[in-house]
């Protein structure tokens, strides 16, 4: 097969069906760029995931003077201080690390947290309790620590933050399935856009692979041109898929996301570098597995 | 050697065979007419030997090859070895007389040089020289079918099958599509024609093989149409 015939033939066929290239090339962009955005969006909530249950502990709470839980009886002592960071410290090593966090390390935080904001006028390091913060080694312990202190005086509450964090997660992963569901639904739609385009080509020139079928052309110098044609617009698109994402990884999560959401982990370049070679292999398989099935219907006999 | 071994062949939605046990050798070098009214079978032959078409009985050998048993990946090599003429052209029209021989040529993947030096020798071959730059349209009919018979040779088959190819030309052009074939037939090449032009069988004196609804009714060396306008 020399290869300036089947390139020839390569960039004759593209321009002949101009109108077909542009919409194919348009839909691989669309599918390529929706389907890069679910994966995006799937390292985004694994790297959340990771950021958050990192950080989250087992808080356990212990009275202030304002506290009405049963176990309170006005401010916690120092004596039921000491007995409660004992029993903490007995669960080791289901309890990895016991920290204690002073109302003024809290407020402190709390300041951290909310700077700018003015809730912080409104609170005072009195209204935030002292706690126990508890890192565990498999969060489905909770349960253990609970059990274990939930009951002592001077604790006023023991509290899992994945509990809280579940319900957000649970959003995420939701549109997470359907922006892959939507990918998916695309790239049908791009496998029968293929389809059809190969098919108008394939009956487009007839004529030339009927002659390449009788002078004794092998079967791949007569497909190779219309699978390559195919592979050259999904190239193209999925370029231009991956041109979105750098942009919306440089412009949107960088420049607009990242500053003003700073207690949220972002995708980094890597996941962003790792996806984009998927958008040309993925759209460069559908091209081709699709183009060579349909020649295989309409080139035979 | 071309040999029919009993051939039967049956399309799926007809009553009628189109060829019912044909049974017959053309050897090589030979110039056989395949004569018949329209639906006697000859264009049939034709494909079965292209294996455009498989038999539904009985093995087609071409030089001891079974036809029916090419494989779909061995079918390409196997149709180097045969040109084929049909009575339509089939010219590539945005392409120009040199071009469309070049063409055959090119997708068999045949090297620059090999193709620069042939398709002038074959353009001379059908007395078409100082045309390679015309387009088929600018061409009349007899030039359009010289062209073709020049892509059909220019891979130099031992094999050259021609179906009905001066069915769309007047007498005298005809004849000399004709005596083309004959000059070609002379340097070794097996010509096998299908036609209905009576005149021209007549004129050539070549072995002529008739059928009528798929058999053979005649099968005569140096013959002519007589028969068939019985």
């Amino acid at each position: 097969m020399r290869y300036s015939f089947v390139s020839r033939e390569v960039k004759a066929g593209l321009k002949r069906n101009l109108t077909m290239t542009m919409a194919l090339i348009v839909s691989v962009a669309v599918s390529l760029t929706l389907f890069g955005t679910a994966l995006l969006l799937r390292a985004q909530v694994d790297r959340m995931k990771g950021y958050w249950y990192d950080k989250i502990e087992v808080s356990i709470f212990l009275c202030g003077n304002s506290s009405i839980a049963f176990t309170c009886t006005g401010a916690v002592t120092e004596e039921q201080r000491v007995a409660i960071k004992g029993t903490l410290e007995g669960l080791k090593p289901t309890a990895q690390e016991v920290f204690y966090e002073s109302s003024a390390d809290a407020y402190e935080r709390f300041k951290e947290q909310f700077e700018g904001s003015s809730i912080l006028a409104n609170v005072s390091a009195d209204a935030l309790p002292e706690s126990f913060r508890v890192k565990i080694d498999n969060p489905d312990n909770f349960d253990i620590i609970a059990n274990a202190v939930g009951n002592m005086q001077g604790v006023e509450s023991v509290q899992d933050q994945r509990k809280l964090l579940e319900r957000f997660f649970q959003i995420l992963t939701g549109l997470q399935t359907f922006a892959l569901a939507i990918a998916l639904a695309m790239l049908f739609v791009t496998i029968l856009l293929v389809m059809n385009t190969i098919r108008v080509a394939a009956f487009a020139r007839r004529r030339e692979t009927a002659i390449m079928r009788f002078v004794g052309a092998s079967n791949s110098t007569i497909r190779m041109p219309f699978i390559l044609e195919a592979v050259f617009c999904s190239t193209i698109g999925a370029t231009i898929a991956s041109i979105g994402m750098v942009l919306a990884k440089a412009l949107l999560i960088d420049l607009k996301l990242a500053p003003n959401l700073t207690f949220i982990a972002f995708v980094t370049w890597k996941e962003v570098l790792f996806i984009l070679p998927m958008l040309f292999v993925v759209g460069t398989a559908i091209a081709a597995a699709a183009s060579s099935l349909t020649l295989r219907r309409h080139l035979q006999a | 050697m071309i040999r029919f071994d009993h051939v039967t062949k049956q399309y799926p939605n007809s009553d009628i065979p189109a060829l019912a046990d044909v049974d017959l050798v053309i050897e090589d070098g030979e110039f056989v007419f395949l004569v018949g009214s329209s639906g006697s079978g000859k264009s049939t032959m034709i494909r079965l030997l292209l294996k455009e078409e498989v038999s539904s009985e009985g093995n087609i050998e071409v030089d001891s090859i079974n036809v029916g048993e090419i494989s779909s990946r061995d079918l390409p090599e196997f149709r180097r070895g045969m040109g084929v003429v049909f009575q339509d052209f089939r010219l590539l029209p945005n392409r120009t007389v040199y071009e469309n021989i070049a063409f055959a040529l090119e997708v068999i993947g045949a090297d620059e040089d090999e193709i620069e030096q042939r398709v002038p020798a074959v353009l001379e071959l059908v007395s078409l020289e100082g045309k390679e730059n015309r387009f088929p349209n600018e061409l009349s009919g007899g030039e359009q079918q010289r062209v073709a018979l020049a892509r059909a040779v220019v891979n130099r088959p031992k094999l050259l099958l021609c179906d009905e190819p001066t069915g769309n030309l007047d007498p005298t052009t005809s004849l000399g599509i004709v005596k083309l074939l004959d000059r070609i037939n002379r340097t070794g090449t097996t010509v096998v024609m299908a036609t209905h032009d009576h005149a021209m069988v007549d004129e050539m004196r070549k072995r002529t093989i008739q059928l009528e609804q798929g058999r053979v009714i005649r099968d005569e060396l140096s013959g002519s149409y007589r028969m068939a306008s019985q």
